[in-house]
């Protein structure tokens, strides 16, 4: 190997700017955003997300075509209710890229050369959490985008209704796209394989939506609507939705939602009580990688 | 003033003590820091990083306390560790790129100092490539790279020769050797291999179960000894018997004598002797000292452990 070139160039110290806490934790919180979506990565990595995107795109594209062929407003899908009608798709998203972004650095051990630097614990983790949450809000925000726009193209009535819900609707999509993350994260940061880390985030929205789906039924055949109501608050969709139906004025696009305002407050505390959790959850589990 | 003071440092894990009362201060230069697998190497790295808080006793880096200062210990430090530590699906520039970044270097500043560290490295088109089909030599040369980029006054190397063929392991010495000469940064080592240290540092430590072993200047280690290797090609024996016979001190080793130097005579009893018995010299050269020897008059040697604890 003919080295001798590089000795002519020498070596050259660094004068410049060193940014601090803010531009790191951006360029970390960037970083991660690409990972998630594949960027920067071999071609193999950007093609479920974004399959899985173009998959989210469809029902709102044949929708929007749908209307502007019928004149049918019942043939858009309703804004809040997307995220909930596609929620399989968002669940596939979501297991197959938290552990691109929670397990890959602790699987080869890349976490403890960001904790050597300065990088804080807590900074490192929040980065990791808004990036994956800020892909999944791309994802339903998108299509939920091409349904309002494309409504307003093909001239649907009532647009000043529609931009309200359309609004309500983004909100809805940040708080599903948070709340998802947040148990994504932990769940995909104690897997370190990363097939493990699919199926067990999967496994989590799945069995939560079966289980509470089942107990809704069984409550509703025996007449208990207040315990159909009140189970939502244990499936991660259903939960994300009684917040828009009861605090966004959304149309209950689920079995069964508790009554009143408070039910809403209830559903939204909790969400919070997750992403807390979440955060803290995450901050310990890769202060201790950092440190292996 | 030194870039390492360790005052009393103690690390007790639950099964083990990693550090027990360690005191030893570093100047600066490239630095050895040796002792067999589980002295306690990686863990005294981690505490001076600031990243685990010890037991007992307080250290500085560059004149930070590491219990109050360890953000501008790790502004100013760089850190590979033993472990293979880099993700497969991305490339070395990439990469190096991103832990610019991570120091706070500018988007533009990142890219130029990872080109020209990984290039100083010795990774040339091979950058572009994905990490995941680097050969271990190459994925050392990114670790390194990867502590180098953002220009630190320090770096600790943990291990950097693990792994490596012969070839290998000679570059990795040699860029260690210009890291401190040319690049003008101090390096703390660490090793199992003495010989290898003592090829590349100024000062080497010594440390065994957690204890300073021994704190001093390469020099000092492998000063003269006073003794004579002499090498001949035939009749080893005949020369040792005739110089014996004139009262000169000496014994085989291998396939050489070992003389011990009582003075100018003692060189010329040798040739004198070589001659008269017509044999072919094939070299006489002053015996030095090796750094393996503290540990033959210390402690028993120490048995390699297996794994050290991560």
């Amino acid at each position: 190997m003919s080295t001798s070139t590089i000795h002519d160039i020498g070596y050259r110290h660094y004068e410049g700017r060193r940014s601090g806490r803010g531009y790191v934790l951006r360029s970390l919180y960037v970083h991660n955003l690409r990972a998630a979506w594949g960027l920067g990565r071999p071609a193999r990595a950007k093609v479920m997300p974004f399959l899985l995107a173009a998959i989210m795109l469809l029902p709102a594209a044949g929708s929007v075509a749908a209307f502007a062929f019928t004149g049918e407003e019942e043939a858009l899908i309703p804004y809040s209710s997307y995220a909930v009608t596609l929620s399989v798709i968002i669940s596939i998203f979501l297991a197959t890229q938290a552990p691109v972004l929670a397990s890959r650095e602790i699987r080869f051990q890349v976490v403890p050369l960001y904790f050597s630097r300065p990088v804080g614990h807590l900074d490192f983790v929040l980065a990791k959490l808004g990036a994956l949450a800020t892909a999944a809000f791309a994802l339903t925000a998108v299509p939920v985008s091409v349904l309002y726009f494309g409504g307003l193209v093909a001239k649907a009535p009532d647009s000043s209704q529609h931009l309200l819900d359309y609004l309500a609707g983004l909100v809805g999509c940040g708080l599903f796209a948070l709340v998802l993350s947040a148990i994504a994260m932990p769940v995909a940061a104690f897997t370190p394989r990363r097939g493990l880390g699919v199926a067990a985030v999967i496994a989590v929205f799945m069995i939560s939506t079966t289980v509470v789906a089942i107990v809704q039924e069984i409550a509703e055949a025996r007449t208990n609507f207040t315990l159909q109501g009140w189970a939502g608050l244990f499936a991660p969709f259903n939960l994300v939705d009684i917040v828009q139906v009861r605090l966004l004025g959304a149309e209950s696009s689920s079995a069964g939602v508790p009554s009143g305002t408070a039910a809403g407050l209830i559903a939204l505390a909790i969400c919070a009580a997750l992403v807390a959790g979440s955060v803290a959850v995450l901050y310990r589990r890769f202060r201790k990688a950092g440190l292996s | 003033m030194p870039i390492i003071a360790i005052q009393g440092l103690t690390m007790r894990f639950p099964r083990v003590t990693a550090l027990d009362d360690l005191t030893v201060a570093v100047e600066p230069g490239v630095v050895g820091l040796v002792g067999a697998n589980g002295a306690g190497k990686s863990t005294l790295i981690k505490i001076l990083l600031g990243l685990q808080p010890p037991t007992a006793g307080t250290a500085t880096v560059l004149g930070y306390d590491i219990a109050r200062d360890g953000l501008r210990i790790r502004e100013s430090v760089g850190f590979m560790p033993e472990y293979d530590c880099l993700p497969p699906d991305v490339s070395a520039t990439e990469f190096v790129v991103h832990m610019a970044r991570m120091c706070g270097l500018p988007p533009t500043a990142a890219r130029e100092r990872a080109a020209d560290t990984l290039r100083h490295v010795g990774l040339y088109e091979e950058r572009y490539r994905p990490i995941g089909g680097y050969s271990t030599g190459m994925r050392q040369r990114v670790k390194l790279a990867q502590a180098l980029v953002h220009d630190p006054k320090l770096v600790f190397l943990d291990e950097p020769t693990n792994g490596l063929d012969p070839a290998g392991r000679d570059e990795m010495l040699d860029l260690i050797r210009r890291i401190g000469a040319e690049f003008g940064i101090s390096v703390l080592v660490t090793s199992h291999l003495l010989g290898e240290l003592e090829r590349v540092c100024d000062h080497v430590v010594i440390i065994d179960g957690g204890r300073l072993l021994r704190s001093q200047a390469v020099e000092a280690y492998t000063a003269a000894s006073g003794a004579l290797t002499v090498e001949v090609d035939e009749g080893r024996d005949d020369l040792g018997r005739m110089l014996f016979d004139q009262g000169v001190s000496v014994r085989p080793e291998g396939r050489f004598l070992v003389i011990d130097i009582a003075g100018e005579k003692t060189y010329d009893l040798v040739r004198d002797g070589v001659a008269e018995l017509g044999l072919r010299l094939v070299r006489m050269e002053q015996r030095r000292h090796h750094i393996e020897e503290v540990f033959q008059d210390g402690p028993p040697a120490p048995v390699p452990q297996q794994g050290a604890p991560r």
